[in-house]
Order: structure tokens, then C-alpha cells, then sequence
């Protein structure tokens, strides 16, 4: 793919940007941190940078975006089941018979300590 | 007869078998994380409250940095080496085995503060996840510091007699390596930031 | 390495004297730290066949116990020592240790090793007509990973406290709090690590070879049944194995740093609060243990079929019914067995939504089982079957796989598994699956590619000797089973459940019958050691293609030299192409180019 000179000497500069990217990333993660959004704005936004920059870290330096046929069968397969992973074992919690023992946003504050802490 | 396709790619897959067989193993890894970021997922929502600034947020963005530069260093190391400028390449191969030293010794700190005030992974539920997420990655950079330690030495005398091979070799272990720097750019967040 | 030049005409030459050489090895390099495949298949498959049978000798003590609950056992009783079977009797911990490690051994040390690694490993790269593995470095790593996984559960034995004793799933929070300060659970956590380590290797090269090194002319669709069976195993091993993994170092972390991943808040044990900072979900162990253990049932038993598949092709003298349906099948199975797994847990309080997702799930996964089991079952229509010792095995697999299947369906299914759970209905069910099943599949296999390995075959007598007589013992060990858990006889107890009421009678006594069972069946196994090593030396000398086969294994000597082939192997045609209408012979080869 990238065996020609000329062609390595472009992407020389693509990967330069993504590195400058990254970083204003990160930054800009951290700043976002530093003003106390509510929590599920906070966890969406950082979890959106964060995958920003993972997808240009596979696209670019991983070259993922363009790869060959058995790569992405296997990763798409690999996403699948990550995904499978992720949310079924969270569904089967959500999920159960009766009523929880511990509503936390009922109980959390007068048994807070029993749970955590 | 010898084993095909270690330096060419298979003409129907347009692969070699090492490219294909780190890619598989990343994908691997893509399930393990998976698992603990699963269990991560599981304890949180389960849990009645979440320590918040708990951690250095400053020495994790250093961290986040130095892997970022590291990345960086390690595709130009083999860009280099496709433009056939081996002195580059060991700069900066060079260059990401030590950006990734700085990285432990500063994880290394990071752990003996807390560790100092008695912060163990005993302690509560967040720290346990702290440490063996944090662990296990910086398991995945000390390998990886001892395959770039082997390209560096011994390994390094195949760019002589088998400059493609050797090429393929580096580019594995790049793939390798932007995915431990991909597992940091999530680790961050949800620890440090969370 | 050079390739030999050999006149072209005969590329399933009968050059067995292959003038091959090459720098020789050593003898460590050549038989021990070799990186030649079949030499690593060999390994594998007799490292899995000894764990095989000590796996087999814990559970031979184990039904003394149950048959004669409290009384000597004899022979070895007197050699266990005082803090297992003090007198010869048997602890109830000893028995729990001997239950977790029965689990845990036959499944990740022996049936696996044997049928992906040492099946896999010998037989894949023939099959493809390739050289070798792709990584055979790798391929070598990933025996000795096992090989150190197998000595660290072995070495667990005989550590202060015994082996781990909380059963082969290990279920938190038992499993972390068993054995306080004592080494047991923890070996067995790290051996699973290195167990785990070395399928991961294992599968990568697999994946990579079957993809890469498949011969010239060798499509998807002239694959051997096989070799799709090994590369769906080997992408179940891949995707599933590393949570596993991921679990393990995070009990081996409650165990060794006192966290809680696994821990819930306010456990009590023997009235005493447990210390530990809570906050966990014990649950969370079965989620992970299950998305590996689920899609293991496959990795046990995919490969049998393989194997079964070729042998019936082969004493058929029929192609494969449905060859395109079954590759199908095995690849849909494997897809679904990731999101069954929870059907394990209907007991944990899930909720009825997502029990009956689960439900559903392992309703439809039933499907291309079936469809692979009848596929096979209609290819012996209409044939003139060769009732040789490979294929009185691979047909034993069809019924007792089937058995093993069918009693699955009730335990699919919540309502009828909430009474079933934990009885031995479960045990029966299960072991259906995987001994008469995938066991009976992997000595199948051993019959039929002995000649390959050796260049010799084995004994026909014996061979029959030990099916049958194996076959009716396991069938009499196996199908009481059905019966205890019908009477709700619960699976874990040391004595056989003597002291409970819905126990008494005949499913106490059918403990007695299961146990004369099992060591009769013990003897059979004889027949079966003798003829193996005894065909070695003595077996009658055989040519390359034996069975007259059509796959590509059959053209290179036997046994294969280093690199496999003579000549570079081209594939002419489909796998299975045996009586082709208008051709000389009764099996038309993959490997013979079109005669005029």
C-alpha cells in the first residue's frame, strides 16, 4: 500500500496532524472537566472525544481506513461481540424479578453506608 | 517447501501473515479490555456512589501526551523506514522506547503516592479497578518495550538481509503499539475524568 | 525449506525413503522444542490423552465415594494420606477438589489440547497443503504455554490445602473466600491464565494459516469439513477466551489483593461478616465465564464433528450430503453460541425479558446443530458402508450426540430448567455431549490418522474390543443419570446424597450400577493404550492413502517429512468426490489433475 516514497512522504504530514490533534483532544477533554458539567453530559461528551480519538488512531496509524477484506470481516465480527459483551451483562441486571433491594437514588441517602462508601 | 507469505502479500487476501495475525490478536485484546471495561460498566451503575477526583487528572494528562508522542515517534519510525532511512528509524524507535519508559516512571509515581497514602487496591471498589486496568495496560507497554528492546538489538541486523521482512515486522509492532495508546486514550477518561 | 525435485507424475508418491534432509536437529529441537507442526499436533494430542485419563482416574475415585459413600477406597484409599482420605475414606473437600479438577482437566487440559491443538495442529496444515503453520515459533509457544498451565493445575495437588475445590466455574464469592491463605484456587486461576494464554496463540495461528497457506487451487468451497470446523474454533477460542482471561486476573485479584470485583457488600460467612470493601457482583463472574464457557461447549465439539465429517465421507464412499449447508451451519452455530451464554444463569434472578431472549437464542442456535447432525445422518443413505474402527466411532457420535442435544432442550428453556438446574440431569445431559460424543469423535480420529502419523495402522481387534465395549459401559454410566436428576438427585455431593429423602431407592442405587460402569469402562481403555503404542512398533505398514481418501493429507508420505509434501500440492477439484460417475476408481482425489 504505502511502499512508494512519494506516498509515504504525504502521509508523513497526515500523521503529524493527527498527532497535533490528538493532543487538542486531550486538552480539550480536560478543560471540559474542569467545568463540573452533570454527570451524563460529562460521561457523553468525554466518551465522544475519547472515540474521536481512538477512530483516528485506528483510521491513520493503524491504516484502518484502508485495510483488506479479512481485517475488517475479522473486526467487524471482533465490534459485534463487543458490543455483545457491553450491554447484555448490564441488561440482565436491569432486568430482574421483584423489586430491587436498593433503589439507590431512593436509599443512597439514608444507607449509604451500607453499599460503598 | 517454505512457509508463503511471509514478505509478500497472498494475492486473493492482499495480506502477509503477520499482518493479519497481529490483527487478530488485537482483536483479542479488543475482548479483554472489553471484559474489564464490561466489569467497569457493571460495579459503576451497581454501585451507590463513585469517588470523583480521586486521581491526578495532571500526571494522567502527561501520561496521555507522552503515549500520543509515542504513537507518534512509532509511525515515523516506520514511514522511515519505507523512505529507507534506517538512521531515522532507530531515532525514533529509540525515541518511543523511551517516551514509553517516562510513561512507567510516571505511572510508577503516580501508584507509590498512592500507595504512600494507603490506597490500595483493597480500599474501595474504584481503586481496585484503578489498578488492575491500569495494570494490565501498563503490562501491554512493558511488552511492548521488550519487542522494541529486541528491534533495537539483535532483532535490528535483519534490516540487512531481509529489509521487507523486517519492515513488516516494525509495522506490527506499531499496530500493536497505537492500540495500547488506543486503550490509554479510553482508560483516561473514564478514570481519571469520570 | 529447498524444495525437491521429484519427477512430476506421482505427487502421492511412495517416496518414503524422500531424500528430505536438511541440517539435522538435535533430538531437543527435533522432538521436544520442535516447531514442526505435526510434531507439536503429536505433543498435544498425547499430552491430552495422558491428562485425559487422569482426569478420568479423579472421577474413578469419586464414584467409589458415591457408590460406597464412607468406606475405604480400595487399592489407592490408603495411599491418598491423612488430609484426604484419612483411612482410606474420603474427605468431603478431597471430593470437592477432585470434582472441580475432573471438570477443569478434561475440558481445558485434555479435549481441547487433544482436538484443536493436536487434531488441529497435525491435521490443518495437510488438509490446506501447506508446509507448515504460518508461525511455527508461535505454534511451539503456545504447546509449552499449555504445557506449563497443565504442570501449575497438576502442581495444585499437592500444595498445602490441595487443589482448587469451588468447581470447574469457580463461582464467586465461593471461590474466593474457599481455601483462605491456601494456594488451591489461586494455582488454578494462574494455570487458567497460561491455559488461556496458549489457546489465544493457538488460534491466531490457526486463523492465519487457514486463511494464508491454503494450497493452489484450494477454495473455500473444496475446504475439508474440517478445516471449516478448526476455523470457526479457532474464532470462537479468539473472541471468547480473552474475557475469561480478563475474569480470571480480576479473581486472582480478589484472592491475592483483597479486592472486591466479585465480592458483594454485607457477605456473611458462618455468622461472621466477610472483610472485604464490597461493592462487587458476583454475577459478573458467571457473565464473564459463560461468554468463554458457552462458546467452549462448540470448541469441544465442532472439531469432533470435523472428524466426523471426514470419516463418514470417506466409509461412505459418498460426497458429504449438503457440504455447502453444513459449512453454513457450522458457521452460523459458531456466530449465536456468543449470545447464549446466560442460559447457564435462568437461576440467578434474571429478569423474564431477558431470559427469554436467552431462550430464543438457544432455541434457534439448536438449529444448525441439527441441520449438521442430520446432514451427516443422510449422507449414510444409500451407501455401502466400511464398517472400519474409525467410522464404528464417528457413527457412535451420531446417537450420542444427538442424546446429548436433545436432553439440552429442556435446560434451553426456564421454566423446565429451574427444576432441572444443578441435578444430575445436567451432568447426564452434558457429558452425553462430550464423551460418548466429542471423545468417542477425537478416537475416531486417532484410528483414522494413525497411518498418517506412523505409516502404520492400528489393530482392527482391539480397536473393535475397545468401542464396544466402551460404548456400553458409558451409555450405562451416563444414561441413569437422566433418571437421578429426574428425581431431583443434586449434583456436588461426596456421598451420593445418602441422607436425602428424595435420594432413596433406586437413584441411590443407581450410583452403585454408574460406578461398576465406570471402572469397567476403565478396562476397556486398555485394549486401546496396548494397540496404540503396541501399532507403533508392530502395526501393519501402510501406504500413503490407506483409506482411500480424497483430501490432501493423503498425498504426502506417511509419516510427512519436514515441509509435508514432495512436490508443491495443487488442488484439482472438491473434497468429497468419491464415486464420481465415469471415473476408474471409487474416490477421484483433490490432489489428481482431470484424467483424459
Amino acid at each position: 500500500m504505502h511502499s512508494d516514497a512519494a506516498e509515504v512522504k504525504k502521509t508523513i504530514r497526515t500523521y503529524l496532524m493527527v498527532g497535533a490533534a490528538l493532543f487538542v483532544g486531550t486538552v480539550i477533554t480536560v478543560a471540559a472537566n474542569q467545568i463540573h458539567f452533570a454527570v451524563p453530559l460529562a460521561i457523553t461528551a468525554a466518551l465522544v472525544i475519547a472515540s474521536i480519538k481512538g477512530s483516528m488512531v485506528a483510521a491513520v496509524f493503524m491504516h484502518l481506513s484502508h485495510e483488506k477484506r479479512w481485517i475488517y470481516g475479522s473486526l467487524v465480527l471482533t465490534v459485534v461481540f463487543f458490543i455483545v459483551l457491553m450491554m447484555l451483562p448490564v441488561l440482565t441486571t436491569a432486568d430482574h424479578i421483584g423489586t430491587p433491594i436498593h433503589a439507590p437514588s431512593a436509599l443512597s441517602g439514608a444507607e449509604g453506608g451500607h453499599e460503598g462508601h | 517447501m517454505e512457509i508463503p507469505y511471509i514478505v509478500d502479500a497472498r494475492p486473493d487476501t492482499g495480506l502477509h501473515n503477520c499482518k493479519l495475525g497481529i490483527w487478530l490478536f488485537l482483536a483479542s485484546e479488543v475482548m479483554l479490555f472489553g471484559a474489564l471495561f464490561s466489569t467497569y460498566i457493571i460495579l459503576r451503575t451497581g454501585a451507590v456512589e463513585w469517588p470523583f477526583g480521586e486521581l491526578n487528572v495532571w500526571l494522567g494528562m502527561a501520561n496521555t501526551f507522552i503515549l500520543i508522542g509515542s504513537s507518534v515517534t512509532m509511525v515515523m519510525a516506520w514511514a522511515s523506514l519505507k523512505l529507507n532511512d534506517f538512521g531515522k528509524h532507530r531515532l525514533y524507535l529509540i525515541g518511543t522506547f523511551v517516551l514509553a519508559g517516562i510513561f512507567l516512571v510516571n505511572k510508577y509515581f503516580e501508584y507509590a503516592d498512592h500507595v504512600t497514602r494507603g490506597e490500595l487496591p483493597s480500599h474501595s471498589t474504584f481503586l481496585a479497578v484503578y489498578y488492575t486496568m491500569t495494570g494490565l495496560h501498563g503490562l501491554h507497554i512493558v511488552g511492548g518495550m521488550v519487542v522494541m528492546a529486541y528491534l533495537l538489538g539483535p532483532g535490528a541486523k535483519m534490516w540487512k538481509t531481509r529489509p521487507d521482512q523486517f519492515s513488516n515486522r516494525i509495522e506490527a509492532t506499531g499496530l500493536y503499539w497505537h492500540f495500547v495508546d488506543l486503550v490509554w486514550i479510553f482508560l483516561f477518561p473514564v478514570l481519571y475524568l469520570l | 525449506m529447498d524444495k525437491v525435485a521429484t519427477s512430476g507424475a506421482a505427487a502421492h508418491g511412495h517416496a518414503h525413503e524422500h531424500t528430505h534432509e536438511h541440517h539435522e536437529l538435535g533430538f531437543w529441537r527435533k522432538y521436544v522444542f520442535s516447531q514442526d507442526h505435526k510434531v507439536i499436533g503429536i505433543q498435544y494430542a498425547v499430552t491430552g490423552l495422558v491428562f485425559l485419563f487422569f482426569g478420568f482416574t479423579l472421577m474413578m475415585i469419586m464414584r467409589w465415594s458415591m457408590a460406597y459413600p464412607i468406606r475405604p477406597i480400595p487399592l489407592i484409599g490408603s495411599l491418598l494420606g491423612q488430609t484426604r482420605a484419612p483411612g482410606g475414606i474420603m474427605l468431603p473437600e478431597f471430593y470437592n477438589q477432585l470434582g472441580a479438577m475432573h471438570g477443569t482437566i478434561m475440558v481445558f487440559l485434555g479435549v481441547v489440547p487433544l482436538a484443536v491443538g493436536g487434531f488441529g495442529n497435525f491435521v490443518v496444515p495437510l488438509q490446506i497443503g501447506a508446509p507448515d503453520m504460518a508461525f511455527p515459533k508461535l505454534n511451539m509457544a503456545s504447546y509449552w504455554v499449555y504445557f506449563l498451565g497443565g504442570v501449575t493445575m497438576f502442581v495444585s495437588f499437592f500444595v498445602p490445602g490441595g487443589a482448587a475445590m469451588s468447581g470447574w466455574t469457580s463461582y464467586a464469592p465461593l471461590s474466593v473466600i474457599a481455601q483462605p491463605g491456601q494456594l488451591g484456587q489461586t494455582l488454578w486461576l494462574v494455570g487458567m491464565v497460561f491455559l488461556i494464554t496458549s489457546s489465544l496463540l493457538g488460534s491466531v495461528n490457526f486463523i492465519v494459516t487457514i486463511v494464508q497457506l491454503r494450497a493452489k487451487g484450494l477454495s473455500w468451497m473444496r475446504l475439508p469439513f474440517f478445516v471449516w470446523a478448526q476455523l470457526v474454533t479457532a474464532f470462537l477460542l479468539l473472541l471468547a477466551f480473552p474475557p475469561l482471561e480478563a475474569a480470571g486476573v480480576l479473581q486472582l485479584m480478589d484472592r491475592v489483593a483483597g479486592t472486591s470485583f466479585f465480592m458483594p457488600s454485607g457477605l456473611v460467612v458462618g455468622n461472621v461478616p466477610v472483610q472485604v470493601s464490597g461493592g462487587g457482583n458476583p454475577l459478573m463472574w458467571q457473565h464473564l465465564f459463560w461468554f468463554l464457557a458457552h462458546p467452549e461447549v462448540y470448541v469441544l465439539v465442532l472439531p469432533a464433528m470435523g472428524i466426523v465429517g471426514e470419516i463418514i465421507a470417506n466409509n461412505t464412499r459418498k460426497p458429504l450430503w449438503g457440504y455447502r449447508t453444513l459449512v453454513y451451519a457450522v458457521a452460523f452455530l459458531g456466530f449465536m453460541s456468543f449470545i447464549v451464554w446466560a442460559h447457564h444463569m435462568f437461576m440467578t434472578g434474571m429478569g423474564t425479558t431477558i431470559s427469554a431472549f436467552f431462550q430464543t437464542t438457544t432455541m434457534i442456535i439448536s438449529i444448525p446443530s441439527v441441520i449438521i447432525l442430520t446432514a451427516l445422518l443422510l449422507s449414510l443413505w444409500g451407501a455401502s458402508i466400511r464398517f472400519t474402527t474409525p467410522m464404528l466411532f464417528a457413527l457412535a457420535f451420531l446417537p450420542m450426540f444427538a442424546i446429548g442435544g436433545l436432553t439440552g432442550l429442556p435446560l434451553g428453556l426456564a421454566p423446565s430448567d429451574i427444576p432441572l438446574h444443578d441435578t444430575y440431569y445436567v451432568i447426564g445431559h452434558f457429558h452425553y455431549v462430550v464423551a460418548p460424543g466429542t471423545i468417542f469423535a477425537l478416537f475416531a480420529g486417532i484410528y483414522y490418522w494413525f497411518p498418517k502419523a506412523t505409516g502404520r495402522k492400528m489393530n482392527d481387534v482391539l480397536g473393535a474390543i475397545h468401542f464396544w465395549g466402551s460404548f456400553v459401559c458409558i451409555n450405562i454410566v451416563f444414561m441413569p443419570m437422566f433418571i437421578q436428576g429426574l428425581a431431583g438427585m443434586n449434583r456436588r455431593m461426596y456421598d451420593g446424597g445418602l441422607l436425602y429423602a428424595n435420594n432413596q431407592g433406586l437413584p441411590l442405587q443407581l450410583n452403585v450400577v454408574i460406578g461398576m460402569a465406570v471402572w469397567t469402562l476403565s478396562l476397556f481403555q486398555i485394549p486401546f493404550i496396548i494397540n496404540f503404542f503396541a501399532s507403533m512398533k508392530w502395526g501393519k505398514k501402510v501406504s500413503d492413502n490407506p483409506w482411500d481418501a480424497t483430501t490432501l493429507e493423503w498425498s504426502a508420505p506417511s509419516p510427512p517429512g519436514h515441509g509435508n509434501f514432495l512436490t508443491e500440492p495443487v488442488v484439482y477439484r472438491g473434497p468429497y468426490e468419491y464415486s464420481v460417475p465415469g471415473a476408474a476408481k471409487d474416490f477421484s482425489p483433490q490432489f489428481e489433475p482431470e484424467r483424459a
